[in-house]
Protein backbone atom coordinates (compact mmCIF):
# COMPACT_ATOMS: atom_id res chain seq x y z
CA UNK A 1 0.00 0.00 0.00
CA UNK A 2 1.06 3.59 -0.81
CA UNK A 3 1.82 5.78 1.86
CA UNK A 4 1.10 9.11 0.48
CA UNK A 5 1.98 11.91 3.30
CA UNK A 6 0.37 15.26 2.62
CA UNK A 7 0.76 18.68 4.62
CA UNK A 8 -2.01 19.12 5.83
CA UNK A 9 -2.02 22.52 4.44
CA UNK A 10 -2.43 21.36 1.22
CA UNK A 11 -5.60 20.12 1.33
CA UNK A 12 -6.98 22.20 4.41
CA UNK A 13 -5.66 25.42 4.84
CA UNK A 14 -7.35 26.29 7.77
CA UNK A 15 -6.58 23.72 10.00
CA UNK A 16 -2.75 23.50 9.25
CA UNK A 17 -1.74 22.76 12.78
CA UNK A 18 -4.10 19.97 13.18
CA UNK A 19 -1.41 16.60 11.83
CA UNK A 20 -0.70 14.90 9.34
CA UNK A 21 -2.63 13.64 6.19
CA UNK A 22 -2.01 10.70 5.06
CA UNK A 23 -3.31 7.86 2.52
CA UNK A 24 -4.74 5.61 4.54
CA UNK A 25 -7.16 3.25 2.85
CA UNK A 26 -6.16 2.58 -1.09
CA UNK A 27 -8.72 2.51 -3.80
CA UNK A 28 -9.48 -1.26 -3.56
CA UNK A 29 -10.11 -0.97 0.20
CA UNK A 30 -12.59 2.00 -0.38
CA UNK A 31 -14.10 0.09 -3.53
CA UNK A 32 -14.82 -3.42 -1.38
CA UNK A 33 -15.83 -1.34 1.63
CA UNK A 34 -19.08 0.37 -0.04
CA UNK A 35 -19.69 -2.64 -2.20
CA UNK A 36 -19.93 -4.77 1.28
CA UNK A 37 -21.99 -2.13 2.74
CA UNK A 38 -24.20 -2.30 -0.15
CA UNK A 39 -24.68 -6.12 -0.24
CA UNK A 40 -25.07 -6.44 3.24
CA UNK A 41 -28.09 -3.87 3.74
CA UNK A 42 -29.91 -5.62 0.97
CA UNK A 43 -28.92 -9.17 2.50
CA UNK A 44 -29.93 -8.01 6.00
CA UNK A 45 -33.27 -6.67 4.78
CA UNK A 46 -33.94 -9.45 2.45
CA UNK A 47 -32.94 -12.01 4.67
CA UNK A 48 -35.21 -11.05 7.35
CA UNK A 49 -38.28 -11.14 4.95
CA UNK A 50 -37.07 -14.71 3.94
CA UNK A 51 -37.33 -15.48 7.62
CA UNK A 52 -40.42 -14.16 8.04
CA UNK A 53 -41.62 -16.95 5.70
CA UNK A 54 -41.49 -19.38 8.43
CA UNK A 55 -40.23 -17.36 11.61
CA UNK A 56 -38.52 -19.60 14.45
CA UNK A 57 -35.13 -21.23 14.66
CA UNK A 58 -34.24 -25.10 15.63
CA UNK A 59 -31.02 -27.22 16.62
CA UNK A 60 -30.27 -30.33 14.29
CA UNK A 61 -31.45 -31.11 11.18
CA UNK A 62 -34.79 -30.79 10.91
CA UNK A 63 -37.62 -28.30 12.38
CA UNK A 64 -39.73 -29.74 15.46
CA UNK A 65 -43.33 -29.63 14.79
CA UNK A 66 -44.26 -32.90 17.01
CA UNK A 67 -40.69 -32.56 19.40
CA UNK A 68 -39.40 -29.81 20.69
CA UNK A 69 -36.08 -28.43 19.34
CA UNK A 70 -36.68 -24.34 18.66
CA UNK A 71 -34.78 -22.04 20.10
CA UNK A 72 -36.52 -19.00 19.04
CA UNK A 73 -40.03 -18.14 17.60
CA UNK A 74 -41.86 -14.79 16.87
CA UNK A 75 -45.31 -15.31 16.45
CA UNK A 76 -48.85 -13.65 17.20
CA UNK A 77 -51.59 -14.58 19.96
CA UNK A 78 -54.46 -13.05 21.60
CA UNK A 79 -54.51 -12.22 25.18
CA UNK A 80 -57.25 -10.19 27.33
CA UNK A 81 -56.22 -7.03 25.99
CA UNK A 82 -56.46 -8.27 21.94
CA UNK A 83 -53.65 -9.55 19.70
CA UNK A 84 -49.99 -9.67 20.55
CA UNK A 85 -46.89 -10.32 19.15
CA UNK A 86 -44.40 -12.61 21.31
CA UNK A 87 -40.78 -13.37 20.91
CA UNK A 88 -40.03 -17.10 22.40
CA UNK A 89 -36.09 -17.18 22.90
CA UNK A 90 -35.22 -20.57 25.05
CA UNK A 91 -38.77 -21.33 25.80
CA UNK A 92 -39.44 -17.91 27.43
CA UNK A 93 -41.80 -15.63 25.71
CA UNK A 94 -41.65 -12.16 25.50
CA UNK A 95 -44.38 -9.46 24.90
CA UNK A 96 -42.65 -7.48 21.64
CA UNK A 97 -45.96 -6.13 20.29
CA UNK A 98 -45.23 -3.17 17.68
CA UNK A 99 -42.20 -4.63 16.56
CA UNK A 100 -41.80 -9.04 16.49
CA UNK A 101 -45.06 -10.76 15.69
CA UNK A 102 -47.17 -7.89 15.56
CA UNK A 103 -46.74 -4.37 14.04
CA UNK A 104 -47.81 -1.81 12.06
CA UNK A 105 -50.30 0.98 12.60
CA UNK A 106 -52.85 0.46 14.91
CA UNK A 107 -55.73 0.79 12.91
CA UNK A 108 -53.48 -1.96 10.50
CA UNK A 109 -51.95 -4.55 12.95
CA UNK A 110 -50.05 -7.01 10.37
CA UNK A 111 -48.96 -9.91 12.10
CA UNK A 112 -45.55 -10.68 10.59
CA UNK A 113 -42.12 -11.27 12.51
CA UNK A 114 -40.07 -8.28 11.68
CA UNK A 115 -41.97 -5.14 10.85
CA UNK A 116 -42.34 -3.68 7.47
CA UNK A 117 -39.38 -1.07 7.81
CA UNK A 118 -36.92 -3.92 8.22
CA UNK A 119 -38.17 -6.44 5.53
CA UNK A 120 -37.40 -5.99 1.77
CA UNK A 121 -40.14 -5.94 0.23
CA UNK A 122 -42.14 -4.48 2.77
CA UNK A 123 -44.84 -6.86 1.99
CA UNK A 124 -44.83 -10.24 2.46
CA UNK A 125 -43.10 -11.46 -0.83
CA UNK A 126 -40.49 -14.22 -0.20
CA UNK A 127 -39.54 -14.80 -3.72
CA UNK A 128 -38.96 -11.32 -4.11
CA UNK A 129 -37.09 -11.56 -0.72
CA UNK A 130 -34.80 -14.14 -2.41
CA UNK A 131 -33.91 -12.71 -5.75
CA UNK A 132 -32.66 -9.37 -3.63
CA UNK A 133 -30.47 -12.05 -1.28
CA UNK A 134 -29.15 -14.19 -4.12
CA UNK A 135 -28.03 -11.22 -5.85
CA UNK A 136 -26.24 -9.66 -2.86
CA UNK A 137 -24.93 -13.26 -1.64
CA UNK A 138 -22.74 -13.68 -4.72
CA UNK A 139 -21.32 -9.52 -5.44
CA UNK A 140 -20.38 -9.98 -1.36
CA UNK A 141 -19.18 -13.79 -1.53
CA UNK A 142 -17.56 -13.33 -5.13
CA UNK A 143 -15.73 -9.63 -4.06
CA UNK A 144 -14.69 -10.99 -0.54
CA UNK A 145 -13.06 -14.17 -2.15
CA UNK A 146 -11.44 -12.12 -4.48
CA UNK A 147 -10.31 -9.38 -2.08
CA UNK A 148 -9.28 -12.28 0.32
CA UNK A 149 -6.61 -13.53 -2.39
CA UNK A 150 -5.53 -10.25 -3.39
CA UNK A 151 -4.93 -9.11 0.41
CA UNK A 152 -3.18 -12.19 1.04
CA UNK A 153 -0.86 -12.21 -2.06
CA UNK A 154 -0.31 -7.79 -1.59
CA UNK A 155 0.70 -8.14 1.87
CA UNK A 156 -2.38 -6.05 3.31
CA UNK A 157 -4.11 -8.92 5.54
CA UNK A 158 -0.26 -9.25 6.97
CA UNK A 159 0.88 -6.14 7.09
CA UNK A 160 -2.75 -4.29 8.25
CA UNK A 161 -5.43 -6.77 9.83
CA UNK A 162 -3.81 -9.51 11.55
CA UNK A 163 -2.97 -8.61 14.87
CA UNK A 164 1.20 -9.47 15.79
CA UNK A 165 2.37 -9.55 19.36
CA UNK A 166 2.63 -5.85 19.62
CA UNK A 167 -0.77 -5.78 19.32
CA UNK A 168 -1.40 -8.78 21.71
CA UNK A 169 0.34 -6.70 24.41
CA UNK A 170 -1.30 -3.11 23.85
CA UNK A 171 -4.47 -4.75 23.91
CA UNK A 172 -5.55 -3.81 27.76
CA UNK A 173 -4.47 -0.33 26.98
CA UNK A 174 -6.29 -0.27 24.01
CA UNK A 175 -9.83 -1.44 25.86
CA UNK A 176 -8.96 0.99 28.19
CA UNK A 177 -8.43 3.59 25.66
CA UNK A 178 -11.56 3.01 24.00
CA UNK A 179 -13.80 2.58 27.03
CA UNK A 180 -12.32 6.10 27.98
CA UNK A 181 -13.16 7.17 24.44
CA UNK A 182 -9.87 8.24 23.98
CA UNK A 183 -9.06 7.92 20.62
CA UNK A 184 -5.25 7.92 18.58
CA UNK A 185 -5.32 8.94 14.95
CA UNK A 186 -2.73 6.68 12.86
CA UNK A 187 -2.34 5.22 10.07
CA UNK A 188 -2.45 1.86 11.33
CA UNK A 189 -5.41 0.40 13.18
CA UNK A 190 -5.11 -0.17 16.85
CA UNK A 191 -5.84 -3.37 18.31
CA UNK A 192 -9.24 -3.61 18.82
CA UNK A 193 -9.72 -2.43 15.58
CA UNK A 194 -7.60 -5.45 13.89
CA UNK A 195 -9.99 -7.66 16.27
CA UNK A 196 -13.23 -6.34 15.35
CA UNK A 197 -12.57 -6.09 11.37
CA UNK A 198 -10.74 -9.75 11.29
CA UNK A 199 -13.50 -11.18 13.52
CA UNK A 200 -16.08 -9.94 10.94
CA UNK A 201 -14.05 -10.56 7.55
CA UNK A 202 -12.46 -13.74 8.77
CA UNK A 203 -15.00 -15.19 10.67
CA UNK A 204 -18.58 -13.57 10.35
CA UNK A 205 -18.56 -13.28 6.47
CA UNK A 206 -17.41 -16.60 6.20
CA UNK A 207 -19.30 -18.19 8.30
CA UNK A 208 -22.44 -16.55 6.64
CA UNK A 209 -21.35 -17.93 3.51
CA UNK A 210 -21.16 -21.62 4.37
CA UNK A 211 -24.29 -21.72 6.77
CA UNK A 212 -25.74 -20.13 3.45
CA UNK A 213 -24.41 -23.13 1.31
CA UNK A 214 -24.91 -25.73 3.93
CA UNK A 215 -28.57 -24.77 3.95
CA UNK A 216 -28.99 -25.72 0.12
CA UNK A 217 -30.02 -29.40 -0.58
CA UNK A 218 -28.31 -29.36 -4.12
CA UNK A 219 -25.35 -28.02 -2.05
CA UNK A 220 -26.44 -30.48 0.72
CA UNK A 221 -26.11 -33.68 -2.17
CA UNK A 222 -22.15 -31.71 -3.49
CA UNK A 223 -21.12 -31.33 0.15
CA UNK A 224 -22.59 -33.07 2.63
CA UNK A 225 -20.48 -33.34 5.37
CA UNK A 226 -20.93 -29.53 5.58
CA UNK A 227 -24.32 -29.26 7.14
CA UNK A 228 -22.97 -31.93 9.32
CA UNK A 229 -20.00 -29.99 10.20
CA UNK A 230 -22.03 -27.37 11.63
CA UNK A 231 -24.58 -29.70 13.18
CA UNK A 232 -27.50 -30.10 10.92
CA UNK A 233 -29.47 -27.82 8.37
CA UNK A 234 -31.52 -26.15 11.15
CA UNK A 235 -28.99 -25.30 13.25
CA UNK A 236 -26.83 -23.92 10.09
CA UNK A 237 -29.84 -21.56 9.77
CA UNK A 238 -29.54 -20.41 13.19
CA UNK A 239 -26.26 -20.04 13.12
CA UNK A 240 -26.63 -18.14 9.77
CA UNK A 241 -29.23 -15.90 12.00
CA UNK A 242 -27.45 -15.55 14.99
CA UNK A 243 -24.06 -14.80 12.70
CA UNK A 244 -26.56 -11.68 10.74
CA UNK A 245 -27.31 -10.42 14.81
CA UNK A 246 -23.62 -10.47 15.55
CA UNK A 247 -22.87 -8.31 12.38
CA UNK A 248 -25.89 -5.90 13.08
CA UNK A 249 -24.04 -5.47 16.63
CA UNK A 250 -20.70 -4.89 14.93
CA UNK A 251 -22.79 -2.17 12.60
CA UNK A 252 -23.82 -0.43 15.55
CA UNK A 253 -20.52 -0.05 17.55
CA UNK A 254 -18.88 0.71 14.05
CA UNK A 255 -21.23 3.73 13.90
CA UNK A 256 -20.40 4.67 17.13
CA UNK A 257 -16.74 4.65 17.18
CA UNK A 258 -17.24 6.93 13.95
CA UNK A 259 -18.88 9.03 15.74
CA UNK A 260 -16.59 9.41 18.64
CA UNK A 261 -13.23 9.27 17.01
CA UNK A 262 -14.28 12.11 14.70
CA UNK A 263 -17.07 11.38 12.13
CA UNK A 264 -15.52 13.84 9.12
CA UNK A 265 -12.31 12.54 9.31
CA UNK A 266 -13.39 8.94 9.78
CA UNK A 267 -15.60 9.11 6.33
CA UNK A 268 -13.26 10.86 4.48
CA UNK A 269 -10.59 8.48 4.97
CA UNK A 270 -13.06 5.96 3.48
CA UNK A 271 -14.57 8.08 0.79
CA UNK A 272 -11.45 9.59 -0.84
CA UNK A 273 -8.54 7.24 1.08
CA UNK A 274 -7.26 10.26 3.06
CA UNK A 275 -6.55 10.31 6.91
CA UNK A 276 -5.74 12.99 9.78
CA UNK A 277 -3.46 11.51 12.20
CA UNK A 278 -3.10 12.84 15.42
CA UNK A 279 0.77 13.82 15.28
CA UNK A 280 1.94 16.55 13.73
CA UNK A 281 5.20 15.85 13.74
CA UNK A 282 6.69 12.34 13.89
CA UNK A 283 4.60 10.02 12.49
CA UNK A 284 4.83 9.15 8.93
CA UNK A 285 2.52 6.42 9.02
CA UNK A 286 4.65 3.84 8.26
CA UNK A 287 4.07 2.69 11.81
CA UNK A 288 1.69 2.61 14.59
CA UNK A 289 1.23 6.13 16.10
CA UNK A 290 -0.70 4.96 18.47
CA UNK A 291 2.20 4.33 21.17
CA UNK B 1 -4.40 18.22 -8.67
CA UNK B 2 -5.62 19.06 -5.02
CA UNK B 3 -8.99 20.68 -6.57
CA UNK B 4 -9.49 17.49 -8.71
CA UNK B 5 -9.23 15.66 -5.43
CA UNK B 6 -11.42 17.98 -3.52
CA UNK B 7 -14.09 17.73 -6.52
CA UNK B 8 -14.15 13.84 -6.20
CA UNK B 9 -14.16 14.05 -2.69
CA UNK B 10 -17.30 16.04 -2.63
CA UNK B 11 -19.17 13.58 -5.47
CA UNK B 12 -18.44 10.81 -2.73
CA UNK B 13 -19.32 12.32 -0.14
CA UNK B 14 -22.62 13.24 -1.79
CA UNK B 15 -23.03 9.66 -2.99
CA UNK B 16 -22.75 8.31 0.52
CA UNK B 17 -25.08 10.50 1.98
CA UNK B 18 -27.69 9.82 -0.67
CA UNK B 19 -26.96 5.93 0.21
CA UNK B 20 -27.72 6.41 3.88
CA UNK B 21 -30.93 8.40 2.63
CA UNK B 22 -32.20 5.86 1.09
CA UNK B 23 -31.39 3.30 3.81
CA UNK B 24 -33.27 5.79 6.18
CA UNK B 25 -36.28 6.69 4.07
CA UNK B 26 -38.16 2.90 5.00
CA UNK B 27 -37.79 -0.48 2.84
CA UNK B 28 -41.16 0.41 0.75
CA UNK B 29 -38.46 2.07 -1.59
CA UNK B 30 -37.67 -0.97 -2.75
CA UNK B 31 -40.73 -2.28 -3.32
CA UNK B 32 -40.97 -1.64 -7.09
CA UNK B 33 -38.54 -4.91 -6.85
CA UNK B 34 -41.95 -6.78 -6.92
CA UNK B 35 -43.01 -5.98 -10.52
CA UNK B 36 -42.08 -8.85 -12.15
CA UNK B 37 -41.47 -6.90 -15.68
CA UNK B 38 -39.24 -4.19 -13.30
CA UNK B 39 -35.54 -4.33 -15.11
CA UNK B 40 -33.49 -3.92 -12.06
CA UNK B 41 -35.46 -6.80 -10.58
CA UNK B 42 -34.76 -8.66 -14.32
CA UNK B 43 -30.68 -8.07 -13.58
CA UNK B 44 -30.95 -8.95 -10.04
CA UNK B 45 -32.96 -12.70 -11.74
CA UNK B 46 -29.68 -12.65 -13.77
CA UNK B 47 -27.81 -14.34 -10.58
CA UNK B 48 -30.40 -17.06 -10.73
CA UNK B 49 -28.65 -18.14 -14.24
CA UNK B 50 -25.50 -17.83 -12.18
CA UNK B 51 -26.29 -19.88 -9.27
CA UNK B 52 -28.04 -22.45 -11.08
CA UNK B 53 -24.79 -23.07 -13.21
CA UNK B 54 -23.09 -23.02 -9.98
CA UNK B 55 -25.05 -26.04 -8.30
CA UNK B 56 -25.24 -28.02 -11.64
CA UNK B 57 -21.17 -27.75 -11.62
CA UNK B 58 -20.56 -28.75 -8.37
CA UNK B 59 -23.35 -30.94 -7.70
CA UNK B 60 -22.98 -32.78 -10.72
CA UNK B 61 -25.07 -35.14 -11.84
CA UNK B 62 -25.44 -37.59 -10.00
CA UNK B 63 -24.82 -36.57 -6.70
CA UNK B 64 -26.66 -38.20 -3.85
CA UNK B 65 -28.42 -36.18 -1.69
CA UNK B 66 -28.40 -37.20 2.03
CA UNK B 67 -30.06 -40.09 3.25
CA UNK B 68 -30.98 -40.87 7.15
CA UNK B 69 -31.79 -43.34 9.19
CA UNK B 70 -34.96 -44.54 10.70
CA UNK B 71 -33.78 -42.96 14.08
CA UNK B 72 -34.42 -39.57 11.96
CA UNK B 73 -37.64 -39.97 11.31
CA UNK B 74 -39.40 -38.51 14.42
CA UNK B 75 -42.29 -36.82 13.34
CA UNK B 76 -45.01 -37.32 10.61
CA UNK B 77 -44.34 -35.06 7.26
CA UNK B 78 -45.22 -31.74 7.83
CA UNK B 79 -47.54 -30.79 4.76
CA UNK B 80 -48.03 -27.65 3.12
CA UNK B 81 -49.90 -25.87 -0.03
CA UNK B 82 -52.92 -28.08 -0.73
CA UNK B 83 -53.94 -30.76 1.73
CA UNK B 84 -56.96 -31.63 0.88
CA UNK B 85 -57.85 -31.37 -3.07
CA UNK B 86 -61.81 -29.88 -3.11
CA UNK B 87 -62.14 -30.87 -7.09
CA UNK B 88 -64.67 -32.82 -7.55
CA UNK B 89 -62.46 -35.32 -10.04
CA UNK B 90 -59.94 -35.82 -7.42
CA UNK B 91 -62.85 -36.12 -4.47
CA UNK B 92 -64.18 -39.00 -6.74
CA UNK B 93 -60.93 -40.70 -7.51
CA UNK B 94 -60.22 -40.87 -3.56
CA UNK B 95 -64.11 -42.37 -2.78
CA UNK B 96 -62.78 -45.74 -4.41
CA UNK B 97 -59.15 -45.56 -3.15
CA UNK B 98 -57.59 -44.77 -6.33
CA UNK B 99 -58.33 -47.71 -8.42
CA UNK B 100 -59.59 -45.60 -11.17
CA UNK B 101 -56.65 -43.16 -10.97
CA UNK B 102 -54.11 -43.13 -13.94
CA UNK B 103 -50.60 -41.62 -14.47
CA UNK B 104 -50.46 -40.71 -17.81
CA UNK B 105 -47.25 -40.33 -19.33
CA UNK B 106 -47.62 -38.14 -22.78
CA UNK B 107 -45.93 -35.98 -24.95
CA UNK B 108 -42.74 -36.40 -26.53
CA UNK B 109 -42.75 -40.35 -26.01
CA UNK B 110 -42.94 -42.94 -28.63
CA UNK B 111 -45.23 -45.19 -26.33
CA UNK B 112 -47.57 -43.51 -24.39
CA UNK B 113 -48.78 -44.90 -20.65
CA UNK B 114 -51.69 -44.81 -18.65
CA UNK B 115 -50.67 -46.83 -15.85
CA UNK B 116 -52.32 -48.03 -12.79
CA UNK B 117 -51.43 -47.34 -8.83
CA UNK B 118 -50.91 -51.48 -9.06
CA UNK B 119 -48.62 -51.38 -12.27
CA UNK B 120 -46.52 -48.79 -10.89
CA UNK B 121 -46.55 -50.96 -7.36
CA UNK B 122 -45.53 -53.20 -9.66
CA UNK B 123 -42.42 -52.27 -10.80
CA UNK B 124 -39.04 -52.08 -8.83
CA UNK B 125 -39.42 -49.79 -5.94
CA UNK B 126 -36.56 -47.57 -3.87
CA UNK B 127 -37.28 -46.59 -0.58
CA UNK B 128 -35.17 -43.67 0.97
CA UNK B 129 -35.21 -41.77 3.69
CA UNK B 130 -34.25 -38.30 3.17
CA UNK B 131 -34.72 -34.44 4.43
CA UNK B 132 -37.78 -32.29 2.75
CA UNK B 133 -36.73 -28.38 2.74
CA UNK B 134 -39.14 -26.08 2.01
CA UNK B 135 -38.30 -22.59 0.40
CA UNK B 136 -40.29 -21.16 3.68
CA UNK B 137 -36.80 -22.64 5.57
CA UNK B 138 -38.50 -25.29 7.75
CA UNK B 139 -37.15 -29.40 7.17
CA UNK B 140 -38.94 -32.61 7.65
CA UNK B 141 -37.62 -35.58 7.32
CA UNK B 142 -39.25 -39.08 6.65
CA UNK B 143 -39.45 -42.35 4.33
CA UNK B 144 -40.43 -42.18 1.25
CA UNK B 145 -41.36 -45.01 -1.84
CA UNK B 146 -41.65 -45.15 -5.05
CA UNK B 147 -40.99 -46.49 -8.39
CA UNK B 148 -37.87 -44.56 -10.05
CA UNK B 149 -38.87 -41.62 -12.46
CA UNK B 150 -36.31 -43.40 -15.03
CA UNK B 151 -37.53 -46.54 -14.98
CA UNK B 152 -40.98 -45.04 -16.08
CA UNK B 153 -39.68 -42.90 -18.77
CA UNK B 154 -37.70 -45.36 -20.26
CA UNK B 155 -41.27 -47.85 -20.27
CA UNK B 156 -42.14 -44.45 -22.32
CA UNK B 157 -39.19 -44.16 -24.22
CA UNK B 158 -38.49 -40.57 -24.76
CA UNK B 159 -37.93 -38.88 -27.73
CA UNK B 160 -34.70 -37.19 -28.19
CA UNK B 161 -35.96 -33.92 -28.67
CA UNK B 162 -37.71 -34.26 -24.89
CA UNK B 163 -35.76 -31.93 -22.66
CA UNK B 164 -38.14 -31.36 -19.32
CA UNK B 165 -41.09 -33.41 -17.69
CA UNK B 166 -44.09 -31.22 -16.83
CA UNK B 167 -45.69 -32.23 -13.86
CA UNK B 168 -50.19 -31.97 -14.27
CA UNK B 169 -52.09 -32.23 -10.79
CA UNK B 170 -55.60 -32.50 -9.58
CA UNK B 171 -55.57 -30.25 -7.07
CA UNK B 172 -56.39 -26.58 -7.28
CA UNK B 173 -54.40 -23.94 -5.64
CA UNK B 174 -55.47 -20.89 -7.13
CA UNK B 175 -59.64 -19.90 -7.44
CA UNK B 176 -59.74 -16.37 -9.11
CA UNK B 177 -61.92 -14.47 -11.31
CA UNK B 178 -59.51 -15.73 -14.13
CA UNK B 179 -60.72 -18.92 -12.99
CA UNK B 180 -58.96 -22.33 -11.69
CA UNK B 181 -55.43 -23.29 -11.46
CA UNK B 182 -54.11 -26.60 -11.16
CA UNK B 183 -50.60 -26.98 -9.86
CA UNK B 184 -48.17 -27.73 -12.60
CA UNK B 185 -44.32 -27.80 -12.40
CA UNK B 186 -41.50 -29.18 -14.18
CA UNK B 187 -37.82 -30.49 -13.72
CA UNK B 188 -35.22 -31.21 -16.64
CA UNK B 189 -34.20 -34.95 -18.01
CA UNK B 190 -31.21 -35.02 -15.64
CA UNK B 191 -33.17 -34.37 -12.69
CA UNK B 192 -35.96 -36.55 -13.89
CA UNK B 193 -33.45 -39.23 -14.66
CA UNK B 194 -32.06 -38.76 -11.33
CA UNK B 195 -31.22 -41.99 -8.84
CA UNK B 196 -33.41 -40.31 -5.69
CA UNK B 197 -35.87 -39.08 -8.15
CA UNK B 198 -39.15 -41.12 -7.41
CA UNK B 199 -42.57 -41.14 -8.22
CA UNK B 200 -43.75 -41.93 -4.49
CA UNK B 201 -46.61 -43.79 -3.57
CA UNK B 202 -45.64 -44.60 0.12
CA UNK B 203 -44.35 -42.88 3.04
CA UNK B 204 -43.28 -43.50 6.57
CA UNK B 205 -43.86 -47.52 5.65
CA UNK B 206 -47.89 -46.58 4.89
CA UNK B 207 -49.81 -45.60 1.49
CA UNK B 208 -49.07 -41.67 0.99
CA UNK B 209 -51.63 -39.80 2.99
CA UNK B 210 -53.45 -37.60 1.18
CA UNK B 211 -52.29 -34.18 2.81
CA UNK B 212 -48.65 -35.89 0.96
CA UNK B 213 -50.14 -36.12 -2.24
CA UNK B 214 -52.09 -39.38 -2.45
CA UNK B 215 -52.14 -41.50 -4.94
CA UNK B 216 -48.82 -39.84 -6.08
CA UNK B 217 -46.17 -37.41 -5.38
CA UNK B 218 -42.50 -36.39 -7.04
CA UNK B 219 -39.67 -36.70 -4.70
CA UNK B 220 -36.79 -34.34 -6.39
CA UNK B 221 -34.69 -34.69 -3.63
CA UNK B 222 -31.76 -32.34 -4.69
CA UNK B 223 -34.12 -29.24 -4.61
CA UNK B 224 -36.77 -27.52 -2.46
CA UNK B 225 -40.55 -28.91 -1.58
CA UNK B 226 -41.98 -26.84 -4.32
CA UNK B 227 -39.96 -28.86 -7.12
CA UNK B 228 -41.75 -31.79 -6.06
CA UNK B 229 -45.68 -31.24 -6.82
CA UNK B 230 -47.99 -33.69 -5.24
CA UNK B 231 -51.48 -35.03 -6.68
CA UNK B 232 -49.77 -35.86 -10.10
CA UNK B 233 -51.95 -37.80 -12.51
CA UNK B 234 -50.25 -37.06 -15.41
CA UNK B 235 -46.45 -36.27 -16.96
CA UNK B 236 -45.89 -34.23 -20.04
CA UNK B 237 -42.46 -34.71 -21.86
CA UNK B 238 -42.17 -31.70 -23.63
CA UNK B 239 -38.85 -29.80 -25.52
CA UNK B 240 -39.84 -25.81 -23.62
CA UNK B 241 -41.30 -24.51 -20.72
CA UNK B 242 -43.35 -21.49 -22.42
CA UNK B 243 -46.19 -23.18 -23.20
CA UNK B 244 -46.99 -23.93 -19.79
CA UNK B 245 -49.01 -21.82 -17.30
CA UNK B 246 -47.23 -18.16 -17.93
CA UNK B 247 -44.44 -19.82 -19.25
CA UNK B 248 -41.54 -19.82 -16.26
CA UNK B 249 -41.86 -23.75 -16.15
CA UNK B 250 -44.68 -24.03 -12.94
CA UNK B 251 -46.76 -22.79 -10.78
CA UNK B 252 -43.89 -21.20 -8.20
CA UNK B 253 -42.40 -20.24 -10.95
CA UNK B 254 -44.55 -18.12 -12.85
CA UNK B 255 -45.11 -16.03 -9.45
CA UNK B 256 -41.47 -15.66 -8.84
CA UNK B 257 -39.50 -18.29 -7.28
CA UNK B 258 -36.49 -19.53 -9.50
CA UNK B 259 -36.91 -22.48 -11.87
CA UNK B 260 -34.15 -24.53 -10.63
CA UNK B 261 -35.33 -24.49 -6.61
CA UNK B 262 -31.60 -25.71 -5.50
CA UNK B 263 -30.80 -23.25 -2.67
Amino acid sequence: MESHVLKAHDDEPANAAAGTLVYRQTRWTRLTHWIWTLSLFFLLLSGLQIFNAHPALYIGKQSGFEFDNDVLVIGSDYNSNGPIGYTEFLGKRFNTTGILGLSGTADNLDARAFPAWATIPSGQDLATGRVVHFFFAWALSGTLLAWFVASLLNGHLRRDLVPRVDDIRRLPRDIADHARLKFHHSRNYNTLQKLAYGGVLFVLLPLMVVTGLAMSPSMNAALPFLADLLGGRQTARTIHFVAMALLVAFFIVHMLMILAAGPINELRSIVTGWYRTDSPNGDNGSHNGSA
Amino acid sequence: MPKFQLNRRRFLTAASLGISGMALSGCDAFDFLQDSDNGVRNVLEGANGLTYRAQRLLAGRASLAQEFSEADIRQSQRPNGVTAPDDDTYKGLLSNQFADWRLDVAGLVEKPLSLSREQLMAMPSRTQITRHDCVEGWSCIAKWTGVQMGLVLDAAVVKPNARYAVFHCLDTIERSLSGEVKYYGSIDLLDARHPQTILAYGMNGKALPVENGAPLRVRVERQLGYKMPKYVHRIELVDGLGAMGLGKGGYWEDRGYDWYGGI
